[in-house]
């Protein structure tokens, strides 16, 4: 299992024996899932491909919410940006993700370059586009009280503007986390790190128990991300949690 | 590097021609099964104004689910092959369908219900000549992003022994970086044109009057994962 991991999965083609080496019974015969495979593998697989994981999410999430937050800002200050903006970040999202990976390839090769550009390039239309509303969002009345009230352009942004969009980016934040998550496990194809190595490895050898292990792990953490983001909203805007809906 | 690509293409056209075709048909099918599920359930409880709870909930566990786990999981329960792939799809499709249907039908304006039931009009005609006229825009941004996540993800399926050009992409050693990146320009291509071609479909469906009025909001269903 370990010499598996050091090979680029890219490379790989043809049938595989599969090849479940040492272990248990339930290991050798293939059974549908094997704590002990888990326990076993816990420290050596499973858990640095989920810290990998994490930081892949974070560092595109980080990234893209820079690049979002200045592309929404310049946009709110020069409207004829948004066209432009918007469909780019459009036809970007609608690339799919394994073609985007391998596509960036010739131009960044197989490195954790190309698997962050193309991540960053999805969160791009969630992001920009919820602040972009979040920004619009704010009643012409408060605007018109906050130049009443002797603001200028820029202080109405950063002490108004800026803190009534912050609902709409975090709902943004929210998708762009749990996508991110969902699509970080796509890259092992390009480099292999995170959640998805496991799991491509897995299905090449038809290995139950790693599949379910690492899938399930895929999912737990992207509804725990999920969750995580909710009490983040609810703490950062607290006014807002009187007329919550959901 | 891209012009190598592209020559691939022109050069291997049967075969990009086979693995499309196989993309349609596993997307096809995927997306036709989600629409039979989702559309009548979404749309009836929208129009009982039920079950709300289910929809939104079912749209954020949808919405949680990276796609290659679950087609991981679909090969260990159902094995290797196109229905299992396609069962997986489906589990995908289904949460931005049901949940927009409900949200297109369940917001028909009250008072707009209200004056058809005083013209005498009985629940299916109100469901069929009020309300699904008025929430088909809605309904179609559903259908129109699970489209897109369908095609984009068959592309994975390829892992699951699902066919399609993902076949191709996923096997380097068999076809070369050209192929690979020949194959993810045709993908591309097929995601951009399958979301246009729903966009156009959902313009025809729409009433004349309706036009222009076009989802004034997007449910932040709106997210991908394939």
């Amino acid at each position: 299992m370990t010499d598996g991991l050091v090979e680029p999965l890219v490379a790989q083609s043809g049938p595989v024996i599969p090849d479940f080496g040492e272990g248990s019974d339930c290991v050798v015969d293939n059974r549908l899932f094997c704590p002990d495979w888990v326990r076993d593998n816990w420290s050596d697989v499973l858990q640095p491909a989920l810290v990998e994981h994490v930081q892949l999410t974070i560092i595109a999430v980080a990234i893209g919410l820079v690049l979002s937050l200045a592309a929404a800002l310049l946009t709110h200050r020069f409207r004829l940006l948004e066209r432009p903006f918007g469909t780019f970040s459009a036809v970007v999202y609608t690339i799919p993700s394994l073609a985007l990976f391998q596509l960036l390839v010739p131009v960044t090769g197989l490195t954790v370059t190309t698997v962050e550009v193309a991540l960053v390039g999805y969160t791009l239309l969630i992001l920009y586009r919820n602040i972009v509303e979040g920004l619009r969002s704010v009643p012409p009345e408060v605007l018109e009280a906050a130049r009443g009230m002797g603001l200028t352009r820029r202080q109405t942004l950063w002490r108004i503007e800026l803190p009534l969009a912050v609902p709409a980016t975090m709902a943004g934040l929210r998708v762009a986390v749990v996508s991110t998550i969902a699509l970080a496990t796509v890259a092992a194809l390009v480099v292999p790190k995170g959640l998805g190595y496991p799991i491509f490895l897995a299905l090449r050898e038809a290995f139950n128990t790693e599949i379910i292990a690492a899938g399930a792990l895929a999912v737990a953490l992207a509804l725990v991300a999920d969750a995580l983001l909710v009490l983040a909203e609810r703490a950062l805007t607290p006014w807002s949690s009187a007329r919550r809906t959901t | 590097m891209f012009a190598d690509a592209l020559q691939f293409v022109v050069d291997e056209r049967r075969l990009i021609l086979e693995k499309t075709w196989e993309h349609l048909v596993l997307s096809g099918a995927a997306l036709a099964i989600a629409v039979a599920i989702a559309l009548p359930l979404g749309v009836w409880l929208g129009h009982l104004h039920r079950g709300s709870f289910l929809a939104v909930n079912v749209a954020n566990l949808g919405r949680a689910l990276p796609s290659l786990a679950v087609i991981a999981l679909g090969f260990v329960f159902l094995g290797v092959g196109f229905w299992s792939v396609a069962l997986a799809l489906v589990i995908l499709a289904v949460p931005p369908i049901l949940t927009n249907a409900y949200v297109a039908v369940d917001g028909v304006e009250a008072e707009i219900v209200e004056a058809a039931r005083g013209m005498g009009m009985t629940g299916r005609q109100i469901l069929t000549r009020v309300e699904l006229p008025l929430a088909l825009p809605l309904i179609f941004a559903g259908i129109r992003t699970a489209t897109v996540f369908v095609v984009a993800t068959a592309t994975i399926a390829a892992v699951a022994g699902g066919g399609g050009l993902g076949d191709i992409i996923v096997n380097q050693a068999g076809y070369g970086l050209d192929g690979v990146v020949g194959a993810a320009i045709c993908v591309s291509l097929l995601a951009l044109l399958a979301d246009a071609g729903v966009g156009l479909l959902q313009r025809r469906l729409t009433p004349p009057a309706l036009r222009g009025t076009a989802p004034s909001f997007e449910l932040d269903v709106h997210h991908r994962h394939g």
